[in-house]
């Protein structure tokens, strides 16, 4: 008796695991009658930030919106579970196809698989580096690389017509994302023409809170002056002010903090004075996607590149624009 | 060094379990002097102390909790995979809870969520240690479930979201300061103490070395190892919420996704490093809590002397199989006898020695 009890608990468990894994893959295949509604299936990194949030609802209410059946895949930032998702939404013949890839690299094969099943691609938020393009159809988000310059014409303009030494600490995002590295990569390309402008410790902070801090914590320790930090996103940021406090200093002015993302918690530390300038990374392109899945199966011809309408945040904009910020 | 080891108290020194690890973490703590000559500097700041030592401590603490729930249960020739998202459900659950309250900073609103982390502990642990205990499902089965399935649950909790909340109660646990100490180190180090003593001083220890080392005999001479079994996870569950508790305090913000995310991984070389067999049957609190800082001191060396994070995790596997090498009295023994083949240079040295330099070079 005992035994039967605990073997329908293990089942139970096991139905509850199968459940987990399988989340936003069921359905089997999709209705191809006449008249079938569009299907696309999504597979979104994770759940990482605030951000990442706010991106998933715009994509699930703007497809509800259109009368688009949206299949919806958490990837939980591992590469195989995107992986393992795409290949799900191939069998299950879907429309067309859009994913926010988790690393850059890795997906000429399973792109390629897409492609063979003719189901086409479009990726949105991040790109992918492969030498085929034509595993895509079109790339729809920010552009990561004018992001980071942004950050860095900030930073330009902020120490104009003085000549001392600005010591600079960056916290990067994901070792290998494309955020991560564009982000790098275009704040280092403005700031390069001026010598002034060092790059004293840079690291990653896995884009989470707890990173951000632990990280920033031992930088204050590590280097004797830091007049800048630039974080690749804001929970970072928001994680290292809680550093900076404890080490003494004021966020903000002792240490100016550079921020990317714009989201609604750091719009509030901004209304504090505590990050100098957020650049804006922005998520809500839900209708833009439909809009794209649409044209993209009509037939119609589409641009490989499409980015979304971002801004730079100031502290009294985002004073202003707190009241209001969705996300 | 022969002659030093010849001395009787430098060979007990050398052959406690403890030794090795506490070189290599000295070994660490100086290297990390060459680049950063303040390394050990400590000072007072805003009443509260503050240096690297300090911040090693401060998130190791987490760390060390979670390996010492860990390291009771590898005692018992089991292991526990679902730490994890233990810390993840428990954080997400006190945050909840205190960012609904209508009193956010009154103590009962902090007592009342670390109740409610606590208890759900004690009923995801109950739920291993009856699948491992009763049922008899492997232990990296059982807890893989939860593991998987845990992260999901927190996940719903938070809705997907990182809850910010703001309450200075809560803060202390796991950003807040106590008589100048990060409260964490001196939680933590509490509860390994207490360990220590409940197994050491009582027979509870020797039992559960008993249970891993041999069940079926255990059983036999009456040792009721259904029930220690059962208790060792729930131990676990519970050190692991608490864990939560700190990382969640600390940030003042419950992220059911990165929460506690591979720290099962790192627990799992805490206790391995501390000298803990993993066949159990044999283990060290005091080897844990070492292993723990030594991993933590290694996180924060990669921040202090800019290790590109291109190369952190090649850096760190080099020290853990540098650091397991070390502990291997095999390998010492090769090594000092490579050295003393060198060192007879009149006598012709055997085949298997040449053979031996010749691997080296």
């Amino acid at each position: 008796m005992s035994k039967k009890a605990a073997a329908a608990l293990v089942a139970g468990a096991m139905v509850t695991v199968l459940t987990a894994c399988g989340s936003g893959g069921g359905g089997g295949s999709a209705d191809k009658g006449p008249g079938h509604k569009l299907v696309v299936g999504f597979s979104q990194v994770g759940a990482e930030s605030g951000w990442r949030t706010a991106n998933t609802k715009s994509i699930q209410e703007s497809a509800k919106k259109a009368g688009i059946e949206l299949k919806f895949s958490d990837a939980q930032q591992k590469q195989e579970n995107q992986i393992k998702a795409i290949r799900s939404f191939i069998q299950q013949k879907v429309d067309v196809i859009a994913f926010s890839p988790v690393v850059e690299s890795g997906w000429d094969t399973v792109l390629k698989e897409a492609k063979d099943a003719k189901i086409p691609v479009i990726l949105t938020d991040r790109a992918v580096d492969s030498k085929d393009d034509s595993l895509y159809v079109s790339f729809l988000g920010s552009d990561f690389v004018e992001e980071g310059k942004k950050a860095g014409d900030w930073l330009v303009k902020e120490y104009q017509g003085k000549s001392d030494v600005v010591n600079i600490v960056e916290l990067q995002g994901t070792t290998g994302s494309a955020p991560a590295n564009d982000r790098k990569a275009g704040f280092g390309d403005v700031i390069k023409a001026d010598a002034k402008f060092k790059v004293v410790a840079s690291q990653t902070g896995d884009f989470t809170r707890a990173k951000g801090k632990e990280v920033m914590q031992a930088f204050l320790k590590a280097q004797p002056k830091i007049d800048v930090l630039y974080a690749h996103n804001d929970d970072m940021a928001l994680g290292a002010i809680q550093a900076i406090e404890e080490a003494g200093k004021k966020p903000g002015t002792d240490i100016k903090i550079i921020s990317v993302d714009g989201v609604k918690d750091a719009f509030t530390a901004m209304s504090q004075g505590k990050i100098n300038v957020d650049v804006e990374c922005n998520p809500i392109l839900g209708d833009q996607l439909m809009d794209l899945a649409k044209k993209v199966k009509a037939g119609e011809q589409v641009p490989k590149r499409i980015k979304t309408e971002e801004g730079v945040f100031t502290q009294d904009q985002a004073a202003a624009a707190l009241p209001t910020r969705q996300y | 060094m022969t002659t030093a080891l010849t001395t009787p108290w430098a060979r007990a020194v050398t052959r406690s379990r403890l030794f090795w690890p506490a070189v290599v973490l000295a070994a660490l703590l100086l290297g990390n002097l060459a680049f950063t000559p303040d390394f050990f500097a400590i000072h007072l700041k805003n009443g509260h102390l503050y240096g690297s030592s300090i911040d090693i401590l401060h998130f190791g603490a987490p760390l060390i909790l979670v390996s010492l729930g860990m390291t009771l249960v590898i005692a018992t020739g089991g292991i526990d995979l679902s730490v994890g998202s233990t810390v993840a459900i428990a954080g997400a659950l006190a945050c909840q809870h205190i960012s609904e309250a209508a009193d956010p900073a009154s103590l009962g609103t902090v007592f009342g969520a670390i109740g409610i982390a606590l208890a759900t502990a004690v009923l995801l642990g109950t739920a291993n240690g009856v699948l491992v205990a009763r049922v008899g499902v492997q232990p990296i089965i059982a807890t893989l479930i939860l593991m998987v399935a845990g992260r999901g649950v927190a996940q719903l909790i938070t809705d997907g979201q990182i809850i910010t909340i703001t309450s200075e109660p809560y803060k202390l646990i796991g950003g807040g300061y106590w008589l100048a100490m990060p409260f964490a180190i001196l939680l933590s180090g509490l509860v390994a103490l207490l360990t220590a003593l409940l197994t050491r001083s009582t027979a509870l220890g020797m039992l559960l070395e008993s249970v891993g080392g041999n069940p079926v005999a255990s059983r036999l001479v009456g040792i009721r190892a259904m029930r220690l079994v059962g208790l060792v996870y729930v131990f676990s569950a519970l050190c692991a919420a608490v864990a939560g508790l700190m990382v969640s305090s600390n940030v003042s913000a419950a992220d059911g996704n990165n929460a506690g995310l591979w720290i099962e991984l790192d627990a799992i070389l805490a206790v391995v490093i501390g000298g803990t067999s993993l066949n159990g049957g044999r283990f060290s609190i005091g080897g844990t809590v070492l292993g723990a800082l030594i991993i933590q001191t290694l996180s924060t060396t990669v921040y202090t002397i800019g290790i590109p994070p291109e190369t952190t995790l090649v850096f760190k596997a080099f020290v853990v199989i540098a650091v397991c090498l070390i502990q291997s009295p095999n390998f010492r023994a090769k090594v000092a006898k490579r050295g003393a083949g060198r060192h007879s240079g009149a006598r012709p040295a055997p085949a298997t020695t040449t053979t031996n330099r010749e691997v080296g070079a």
